[in-house]
């Protein structure tokens, strides 16, 4: 699910910490955007889509399509509105589950 | 519950041009948006752009600075990371903020929700990898990433600024596949004498494809047939350009054929919408001060009202303003019209380019009339087949469709199939976009968490109780 990312940081210094992405350990840059900081450090895809299990990831950043939801310590939220913080467990959300509670 | 004078949402140039045009006449201002920092789509993150990014970004972005500077008020209390998710009476605002829901209350209440990129529905456009070209800007803007190996499809003007900040990043785009024809440039010299009063605009354009000329970048026209392949994410983009077939591998494809109004909240408490043909779109009705026909306490500026650009949403915020101070006691009618004239002046300048640039580049046919196996709605996915099925057997509108196969339901509750769904129904029932109509939009506009409404009751009993 890591692979070489086609997303580059063109400041890549700045403050990281680390966050576990399903079981891996990830160092991003703190307070970034989650969901951009995902990107970068090649992550793909977020998520499954409930009806055919296809594989999603962001598509709009500007928190309309919901295709970047991820769970974050056990709450669905949209990648792309939140900002990185250690420690965060972020998982793929349950299959099932698409976040419309 | 927290009142105001005035609930403005979204903190975009319209909203933000509104704040401090309201807060200076004196009224109380509460401004909110779901974004951690002030400046809408157009100047994301402008307060934190380093000089590097600045530059990649262009004077345009820069701009916003100014509005961003000029928030900071007695008068404007701006609520970050605050997300509007139902609207009640044209007043009330529910929203959560800090994993918490509140209630806020305002004597008028402006919507500058702005706009969506239009949905660009072509095979492969739900695969990791797909990207739409505001989406990379947002990147660019708000994180400093660019795309690596992207090909840029659709048209449009953002499409050729979104190329050439990634030209300026180091990072050019393989190619730029363009959408629009020989004839809709031919057609849109009709409209040549606004674009030369819009002359910034159409020099900029100008400026962006001679350094995109300079960079090197590849550019196919009158493309057709586009469609991303890949399995688990997108690996090419196939098209049909000059009677050849072309297949370009690609890590990213950027999609972009144009913005649409986000209509959500305006639809939610139940502003009238027109079709557009200009615009293919639905606008919202109101009247030259943006007051939203029929309610008296609610007001839309900027993009959400119709697509004006960045310049066109700041002074039709400042107009809404105006007009809301008048009502509220601050300002004489005399006083509002002498402030208003030459706003509106200026906003016509502004709106001069649009018709040549809507006639320019129409959105591509192709997605707007997509093949039966292309998914439709990215929620639930449906395919436009399957509304064309629904229709064949008597759907005739958008909330029909959702008894048949859930479309709309999902998460982003149509952002990014109402206007292809309403199109479909159209063109396969032989009726008009306005008879056709589009999904009934119901509270809450965003997922809201049972703990996050916990929050509210206790909030709510305590006040009550006290
Ligand atoms: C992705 C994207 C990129 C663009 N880039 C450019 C560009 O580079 N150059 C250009 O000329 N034009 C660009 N445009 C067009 C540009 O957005 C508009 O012309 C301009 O920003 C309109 O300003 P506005 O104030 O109406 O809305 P916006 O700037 O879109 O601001 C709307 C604000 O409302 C907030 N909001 C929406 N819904 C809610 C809610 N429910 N709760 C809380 N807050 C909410 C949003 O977070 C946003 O900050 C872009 C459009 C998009 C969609
Ligand atoms: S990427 Fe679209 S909602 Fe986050």
């Amino acid at each position: 699910m890591k692979t070489a990312s086609t997303f580059r940081e063109l400041e890549p210094e700045g403050a990281r910490v680390r966050v576990r992405f399903s079981g891996q350990d990830l160092m991003l840059r703190e307070g970034g955007n989650l969901a951009a900081e995902l990107l970068a450090a090649g992550v793909t895809p977020f998520r499954r889509t409930p009806v055919s299990g296809a594989p999603r990831a962001p598509f709009c950043m500007m928190g309309a399509c919901f295709d970047c939801l991820v769970e974050i310590d056990g709450v669905t939220r949209q990648a792309c509105m939140c900002e990185v913080g250690a420690g965060m467990e972020i998982a793929m959300p349950a299959a099932g589950r698409d976040g419309d509670a | 519950m927290r009142e105001a004078d005035l609930v403005i949402l979204g903190a975009g140039p319209a909203g933000m041009a509104a704040a401090r045009t309201a807060a200076e006449a004196g009224l109380a201002v509460v401004l909110l948006d779901e974004q951690p920092r002030a400046g809408g789509q157009i100047y994301r993150d402008v307060e934190r752009a380093g000089e590097s990014r600045a530059a990649i970004l262009g004077a345009d972005y820069l701009k916003g600075a100014e509005l961003v500077r000029d928030l900071p008020h007695p008068n404007i209390r701006h609520l970050t990371g605050a997300t509007a998710w139902q609207v009640e009476e044209g007043r009330r605002v529910a929203f959560t903020l800090d994993g918490e829901a509140e209630l806020l209350e305002g004597r008028r209440l402006l919507i500058a929700t702005g706009a969506l990129e239009r949905p660009m529905p072509i095979p492969g456009w739900t695969l990791p990898g797909v990207i739409t070209a505001g989406a990379a800007q947002i990147l660019l803007k708000q994180s400093g990433i660019v795309c690596e190996g992207a090909v840029l499809a659709g048209c449009g003007p953002l499409l050729y600024l979104v190329a050439a900040q990634m030209c300026r990043a180091g990072t050019p785009p393989l190619a730029l596949v363009e959408t629009q024809t020989f004839s809709d440039g031919l057609a849109a010299l009709r409209h040549i004498g606004g674009a030369l009063r819009g002359w910034r605009a159409l020099a900029k354009g100008l400026g962006l494809l001679a350094e995109l000329r300079r960079a090197g970048v590849r550019r196919y026209t009158a493309a057709s047939e586009l469609a991303v392949d890949g399995a688990s994410r997108a690996q090419a983009l196939r098209f049909t350009a000059g009677g050849r077939t072309h297949c370009i591998d690609c890590s990213t494809v950027l999609l972009h054929h144009g913005v649409v109004p986000n209509t959500q909240v305006a639809r939610s408490i139940g502003v009238p919408h027109r079709w557009d043909d200009a615009q293919r779109a639905f606008l919202p009705e109101r009247d030259l001060w943006g007051r939203a026909a029929g309610l008296e306490t609610v007001f839309i500026a900027g993009d959400g009202g119709g697509i004006g650009g960045a310049g066109a949403a700041a002074l039709s915020g400042r107009l809404a303003a105006l007009a809301i101070a008048c009502d509220l006691g601050r300002l004489s009618p005399g006083e509002r019209d002498r402030a208003a004239r030459p706003l509106q002046a200026a906003l016509s300048r502004e709106l001069a380019v649009r018709p040549f640039l809507d006639r320019a580049y129409p959105p591509f046919a192709g997605a707007l009339l997509p093949g039966d196996d292309t998914l439709v709605c990215r929620c639930e996915e449906v395919t436009a087949g399957d509304i064309r099925r629904y229709a064949s057997i008597g759907c005739l509108g958008p909330n029909q469709t959702k008894a048949f196969g859930r479309v709309g339901m999902g998460p982003c509750q149509g952002r990014y199939c109402g206007l292809t769904v309403t199109e479909l129904l159209a063109d396969a029932n032989g009726r008009t976009q306005d008879e056709t109509g589009y999904y009934r939009i119901r509270p809450p506009l965003k997922p809201v968490t049972l703990g996050e409404l916990a929050a509210l009751a206790a909030s709510q009993s305590k006040e009550t109780t006290e």
